[in-house]
């Protein structure tokens, strides 16, 4: 290792050379090897290790330079009381924590357990590539350095080998092995021969340093960081320290967690840029201020900064060198996360020296030996890298592009990188915002899924109505609250959550709530930042609307600096549940209801099924309208994207929920774990969709979501033999040279995965070195186990990504109606026949003539099935409703039985369906294909298109009709009749009389009151007749009614107010008022019979004029048999001079306006007879019957044929 | 017309010491001629509800209602056409109504040997012909329509009220082209919780987005607006966003705190609505 290095720095090798070594592994032999080509087709077993090698070579090389500074003077480098106090501490650290996956990468490469396990029984082969570098820094600077003491480092590698990291599923390590054994290297003597292998870290730790000490960091300005984020970041620096040194858990957590949001937000950058990089440009050309390009620069207190000078730059031809090998390794993904490698270059570019360090750097620097002693170095070499890394940073978004292209460094360094960055800066687009608006809204109510159809019990429905709006006011609690301080969830809404999942689970709503909890998730969340801060946070309406939707993207910008965080956080965060996610996951935790998550699994993975499997169309670059249609597209992209990742976290938090555990488990437990794992199916097949969507071209998509789910597995799944596959399916993406892809898909793939490789549960997984993990899956396995991967180069050799290129992306196929097709049955070789023409038909079009087609059916078949809800079967519905009312009337009998007989009637006409569905999809279909393709198409293509689109449209339409047309009429029937049922006073739909007259005659004047002031009246009037008992009140009854009378002529012309009630209250008011006529007969009033203009009896012309108002203007039926009340005949018997011939000419009057008949009158008259009434008034009452009765005899025999006809015909009718 | 939280009070203490009777209301309006009557009879009836339900536990007591009944039936012996009933409610500050009802169902439970249906008793307070016996039908007659708060009548006057409203509402929104999907519409599509209007496009009132708009008739206090938060708009808002309360007979303006999350109150039709314009044309 270190002689590969050695071999590269004496320029003995070429960097090409090297990496053609790096690349093609032990039996390759290039052509044009150098002269040290020799020696390394000798080194070649070393390849593997060679990357964490330079890795950490670097990384030590510089850990001075980054952690030393002007405010700690106190620590020199190379102190030696220094080097020992950092190791003991170290050693304390290591032995309580473990440290991530990643960083064992980048900087342990000898703890990689795979090898580790091994070398103990194999006479320790290798002391690999940390303690080389080491070895081999030591002899170039010919200095025995204090840290470098081998008891401790032997001391910190027992104690952390104890962390169960082997594995013995290598099989190419063990074959590596071997022929390491076979073939020791040359060259290497002092790194590999007996030397007990040692943890090598002597860079200084942060852990133990005093929290008071003064630590400005200076060195690392993060890939995008805001200007202002520049001035305070001394913890990340210690966390970047750890970083470099395996040892991210010793960081502390606060540090750790600034470091971690910081790659969410390279991420989320990423994402964006990936995605939808115009989408979401807001004003790319924004004119900087003046204050903004001074932060951008180097930071205030710049006399503490050494000024980086290019002709202060030692061995330059070494840092040459290794730039372009630290480059090469970067441009070829061999490095486990370019966001870090990155970062890493920025803080060398950024680093600061002091003019201590500088003096006494001199005389190395002369020695020649240490070639990062120095800023002058570190920058040198750190803008070397930028300019061999262009093309990725190039595509970083605008602001970090302008800081870069305002560093006075790379200005002084490279003036030709600081010109191409100058003017990437200027044709960028790539304006990213973090704070996409946050919509804060409700799931709103579906019919189709929310109605009562839809559960199985009233109760049901009732007790999940409660359910919805208990959930939003905890949610509405937890809004206004959470941010207080001693605010807890659990202690608050714990409770509450687990009472109402008692609820949900007596109804078994848990599949309801379950779709609600997800939707609402989404809803919340799906903003980049995880639904972003509080909803509070989202800018006030009224100064939007004050400003204007023109100065929105302004007051975004704004809003953005505030809330940006003032420290940096490192490209590493661990999963997190920023923001809104934070109400779920503790909802969730609170509630502990199993069945809750598993509906809650249920729903996400349909919904991650569904968006994963969502076509993101490509597009032609012919037509102009492209563009529009690639934002489109890139802003669809980004919305399904975010909505996956977030579903996916969440079903990952769910998935492994039950085996989450604190502490990494014995390998004992772990062991049987294992065992007892494998058995298990996974809940969502991850790894078929991952293999499905490399196939397709899909994995932009796929992978970002595989990652966020990925990323929550406990420290037992990972050694699982599915997501090993799974995992080591990954590393081949990363490892893929494929230069067709996008190259920002690309950058998107590697830093999701680069960032999963971090996440501390994924920290013992065997294989994540990349030059593990290819010889790991090697061809053979990986096509043994996936034949279609051989589709798979050729596949991605045309891809391509969302910036859409050709051929690329995602190609839809035409989703086949699950219903069985109702064309005649054609043979099925026809049909195939019919369906490969169909295709060919597509082939040759433009895209979007296909897209079109199958838009057309889906909404034509789909709204053909709504037209026949809404015609067909709401006609039968209505008969229905006829049909039941005789029948409910007839029989109280069994309603079940009475409901299937009616819908049997129906289900043969509903075969009408399927006719009358093909007619519409054969009107429709045709008329919108032809609005929606361009004009210039030509007819036959145009009527091809048009009969696939009625074809597709009548397939699914009637293919549901035909399979649910009967269940759909009898809920449809049986809905109603529930209605029916319910409402026994309310008039039926059909007979409401009311809705057909709410009109009023023409030029009417709506001046009329309202019926509840004329109902008030009523009452006011009564109780003031009621009051006064005497002949006064008659009268008063008497205006009171005439008063009525105008009233009812005046309400009728606002018949639009009336509401049933109203109406029924008016009617029984009106007939209690006519009863009162009967005690005015002593009325003794000419204004009445001139204001009636009724000559003889004014009493007479109310009563006809009331009669004809309960007959012609009443909706209601009026209650007239209230008449015969016996409070109402009281009125009647309370007089003297009683008026029986008024009386007989209501009774009368009663009959021929056909509000009563007569039996029925005679019957209410018996009844009355049989009350206690005073002697006289019995008796004359009985004289009325008497007469009333004997007339209505005779008109019974005047109009007896009819009415026979009319008896026996219900005889008849009662029989059948 | 929006009162503040201050007015309102003014007017609620002074509502507390007097009898609920119309020269109580006549009085009111003299003491606040700057309200609108209408705000004054809803908060007059508003707080004599309150007092009424806060004092109904006591009349209802086995004790208190079999003293009602005896005093009733030796009442009616002197006189059967003298206001018995009436009196003793207003004697005792009770509702008329409800103290007819007392009265019906101690009669009905010592008739018919058990406790009657509630529906048998509201029938019957309806029409109170259907009582068996004369002399209390009348009783119960007479509470009903002297009762300016309860009872049957003002039910009816009360609903009455709230639908004309709606259909004031109705005609406003047709006016303005707003289409909106009615609430018997909603209802037969199956919805479990809803509004009296539900807008088909959305429209922002004062720069509020609203979905739906929900007219209430009565003068909005605090009490019965918390009662309509818990029970009605937040439901609104949980299936259909954001929405317009209407209280045609004014509101306490402290209580119109939910702008921002999403539940506007206005006490008139709005008139800074901004519709969605022609967005699909533009497209």
């Amino acid at each position: 290792m270190a002689a590969v290095l050695e071999l590269l720095l004496q320029e003995e090798v070429a960097v090409s050379a090297v990496m053609r070594w790096l690349r093609h592994g032990p039996g390759h032999r290039p052509a044009e090897v150098t002269c040290g080509g020799l020696a390394l087709v000798s080194l070649s077993l070393l390849q593997k290790d060679f990357v964490p090698f330079l890795l950490n070579f670097l990384r030590e090389q510089t850990s001075q330079i980054l952690t030393n500074g002007p405010s700690t003077p106190a620590k020199t480098p190379n102190s030696k009381a220094h080097g020992s106090q950092r190791t003991g501490s170290e050693r304390r650290r290591r032995s309580s924590q473990k440290a991530s996956l990643g960083i064992f990468l980048t900087a342990t490469p000898e703890a990689l357990p795979a090898r580790r396990g091994r070398r103990k029984g194999s006479s320790s082969i290798s002391a690999s590539g940390r303690q080389v570098a080491r070895d081999l820094g030591r002899s170039l600077a010919e200095e025995e350095d204090g840290k470098n003491d081998s008891v401790s480092w032997s001391g910190g590698r027992r104690k952390r080998s104890e962390v169960p990291l082997v594995s013995a599923r290598s099989p190419p390590s063990q074959l590596n092995l071997n022929n390491l054994e076979e073939f020791p290297p040359m060259g290497a003597a002092s790194g590999w021969t007996n030397k007990p292998s040692r943890r090598i870290n002597p860079t200084p730790v942060s852990a133990e340093r005093p929290l008071s000490k003064p630590k400005m960091c200076f060195t690392s300005t993060p890939v995008s960081q805001p200007p202002a984020a520049r001035f305070s970041c001394g913890s990340s620096l210690e966390a970047f320290t750890a970083v470099q040194e395996g040892n991210l858990t010793s960081v502390i957590s606060n540090s750790l967690q600034e470091e971690r949001e910081m790659l969410k937000k390279e991420r989320c950058k990423l994402l964006h840029q990936a995605s939808s990089p115009a989408g979401i440009s807001l004003d790319p050309g924004t004119p900087t201020k003046p204050s903004y390009t001074r932060s951008a620069s180097l930071p205030a207190e710049s006399h503490l900064v050494t000024c980086a000078n290019p002709a202060k730059v030692s061995c330059k031809k070494q840092l040459e060198c290794l730039a372009e090998l630290y480059s090469s390794c970067i441009a070829e993904n061999l490095v486990p996360n370019i966001f870090l490698e990155l970062f890493f270059v920025l803080q060398l570019l950024t680093s600061k020296g002091t003019s201590t360090a500088e003096d006494g750097d001199s005389d190395l620097e002369a020695s020649g030996r240490q070639h990062f002693r120095n800023v002058h170095n570190c920058v040198y070499f750190a803008v070397q890298v930028l300019d061999y890394q262009y093309e990725i940073i190039s595509r970083l978004e605008k602001g970090t592009l302008k800081l870069l292209a305002e560093n006075e460094r790379i200005a002084s360094f490279s003036p030709t990188l600081h010109e191409r960055l100058r003017q990437a800066y200027e044709s960028s687009t790539a304006k990213v915002s973090l704070l996409l608006p946050c919509s804060v809204q409700s799931v709103s109510f579906q019919p189709e899924t929310d109605n009562r159809s839809n559960f199985p019990s009233d109760r049901a429905f009732h007790i999940f109505k409660k359910q919805r709006d208990i959930f939003y006011e905890l949610l509405r609690e937890w809004e206004d609250n959470h941010e207080k301080t001693g605010w807890d969830f659990e202690r608050v809404l714990g409770n509450k959550i687990r009472s109402m999942m008692a609820h949900l689970s007596a109804t078994c709503n848990h599949s309801h709530f379950a779709r609600l909890f997800q939707k609402q998730l989404i809803q919340m969340c799906k903003g980049p930042i995880g639904g972003g801060a509080s909803w509070g946070d989202t800018p006030d309406q009224d100064v939007l609307n004050m400003l204007g939707s023109d100065n929105l993207s302004r007051l975004k910008r704004l809003q953005e600096r505030f809330i940006v965080p003032q420290s940096i956080r490192g490209p590493c965060p661990p999963p997190s549940f920023p923001g809104c996610q934070q109400f779920f996951r503790d909802f969730i935790l609170s509630a502990g209801s199993y069945q809750f998550n598993q509906h809650l699994m249920d729903s996400l993975c349909l919904k991650i099924l569904e968006l994963n499997g969502l076509t993101l169309v490509e597009h032609e670059h012919s037509d102009g309208e492209a563009d529009m249609d690639e934002q489109d597209e890139k802003k669809r992209f980004t919305v399904v994207l975010l909505s996956l990742r977030l579903l996916a976290k969440f079903l990952g938090f769910l998935v492994f929920l039950p085996y989450r555990t604190v502490e990494q488990p014995t390998r004992d437990l772990q062991d049987s774990a294992i065992v007892l794992r494998n058995q298990t199916l996974p809940v969502l097949d991850v790894l078929k969709l991952l293999r499905q969507s490399i196939r397709d071209q899909r994995s932009i998509l796929t992978i970002p979501w595989i990652v966020e789910y990925l990323s929550l597995v406990d420290h037992i799944a990972p050694f699982l033999d599915y997501y090993r596959k799974v995992f080591c399916l990954l590393l081949l993406m990363v490892l893929s040279e494929d230069k067709e892809i996008s190259f920002l898909n690309k950058l998107l793939i590697l830093a999701v995965l680069g960032w999963l490789f971090q996440v501390e549960s994924l920290v013992s997984f065997p294989s994540f070195s990349h030059q593990d993990s290819v010889p790991l899956v090697d061809q053979q396995l990986l096509y043994t186990c996936c034949p279609y991967l051989g589709e798979l180069r050729k596949l991605l050799a045309s891809f391509v990504a969302g910036s859409g290129a050709k051929n690329g992306g995602f190609i839809r196929k035409i989703t086949p109606t699950a219903a069985e097709s109702l064309a005649p049955k054609a043979s099925v070789t026809q049909r195939k026949l019919q369906v490969e023409l169909e295709q060919a038909f597509f082939h040759n079009q433009p895209p979007s003539l296909r897209r079109t087609v199958e838009f057309v059916a889906e909404r034509v078949g789909s709204n053909c099935v709504k037209y026949i809800k809404a015609t067909l079967v709401a006609e039968l519905v209505q008969r229905a409703e006829v049909m039941l009312q005789d029948k409910v009337k007839e029989e109280d009998a069994n309603q079940d039985k009475l409901l299937e007989e009616v819908c049997a009637h129906l289900y043969e006409e509903g075969a009408q369906a399927l006719i009358k569905g093909r007619e519409f999809c054969k009107k429709k279909g045709p008329e919108a294909v032809r609005v929606l393709l361009p004009e210039e198409t030509s007819a036959a293509v145009l009527s091809s298109a048009e009969d696939i689109a009625v074809e597709l449209a009548t397939e699914k339409a009637c293919g549901w009709l035909s399979a649910n047309i009967a269940a759909l009429i009898k809920r449809e029937v049986k809905a109603t009749f529930n209605r029916m049922l319910k409402v026994p006073g309310l008039p039926l739909p059909g007979e409401d009389a009311l809705e057909l007259r709410r009109d009023c005659p023409p030029g009417c004047q709506h001046c009329a009151p309202f019926p509840s002031q004329i109902i008030n009246e009523i009452k006011v009037q009564t109780v003031s007749c009621l009051a006064c008992p005497n002949s006064l009140c008659i009268f008063h009854g008497g205006a009171y009614f005439l008063h009525y009378g105008d009233k009812i002529q005046l309400f009728l012309c606002v018949f639009q107010f009336m509401c049933p009630t109203s109406e029924q209250q008016l009617a029984k008011c009106s007939v209690e008022l006519a009863s009162l006529l009967g005690k005015s007969v002593v009325i003794n009033c000419l204004s009445l019979k001139s204001r009636l203009r009724v000559k003889k009896n004014p009493t007479y012309g109310l009563l006809k004029l009331l009669l004809s108002v309960w007959k012609e203007d009443f909706g209601t039926p009026v209650p007239v048999r209230l008449i015969f009340s016996k409070k109402n005949m009281g009125y009647l018997a309370d007089v003297k001079q009683r008026e029986w011939d008024l009386f007989l000419f209501m009774l009368r009057g009663l009959v021929e306006h056909g509000l009563m008949r007569t039996g029925e009158i005679e019957s209410c008259l018996k009844s009355l007879q049989e009350l206690p009434w005073p002697s006289d008034f019995l008796k004359e009452l009985e004289m009325l019957s008497r007469v009333f009765v004997s007339e209505h005899r005779v008109e019974e025999t005047r109009t007896s044929p009819c009415e026979m006809t009319r008896r026996s015909l219900g005889t008849v009718t009662a029989q059948s | 017309m929006k009162l503040s939280k201050a007015q309102y009070d003014e007017i609620a203490q002074f509502l507390g010491h007097v009898q609920p009777t119309r020269q109580s209301l006549r009085k009111l309006k003299e003491k606040f001629p700057s309200q609108s009557q209408s705000t004054l009879l809803s908060i007059f009836s508003q707080e004599y509800q309150k007092q009424i339900k806060r004092t109904h536990a006591k009349h209802h007591t086995a004790e208190a209602i079999e003293t009602y009944y005896q005093r009733y039936l030796n009442g009616v012996m002197k006189n059967a056409a003298a206001p018995v009933l009436l009196e003793l409610a207003n004697e005792v500050d009770f509702a008329p109504s409800l103290m007819a009802r007392i009265v019906l169902e101690r009669f009905l439970q010592e008739k018919e040997q058990a406790i009657p249906s509630k529906t048998l008793i509201n029938s019957m307070l309806r029409d109170p012909s259907q009582i068996p016996d004369g002399v209390l039908a009348n009783q119960v007659y007479q509470c009903t329509v002297n009762d300016c708060c309860y009872g049957p009548l003002v039910d009816c006057i009360k609903h009455a009220i709230g639908h004309e409203h709606e259909v004031l509402l109705q005609e406003m929104l047709l006016e303005k082209n707003l289409s909106f999907i009615a609430e018997d519409q909603l209802r037969a599509k199956g919805y479990d919780k809803t509004p009296d209007f539900i807008l088909e496009v959305p429209v922002a009132v004062e720069g509020h987005i609203i979905h739906w708009i929900e007219s209430k008739a009565s003068f909005g206090d605090e009490s019965s607006h918390q009662a309509y938060l818990q029970d009605q708009f937040w439901s609104y808002w949980n299936r259909f966003g954001p929405g317009l309360v209407i209280y045609w007979y004014g509101f306490i303006e402290e209580l119109d705190c939910h702008r921002e999350r999403g539940i506007l109150l206005k006490d008139c039709f709005p008139t800074d609505i901004v519709t969605l314009r022609h967005s699909m044309a533009q497209h």
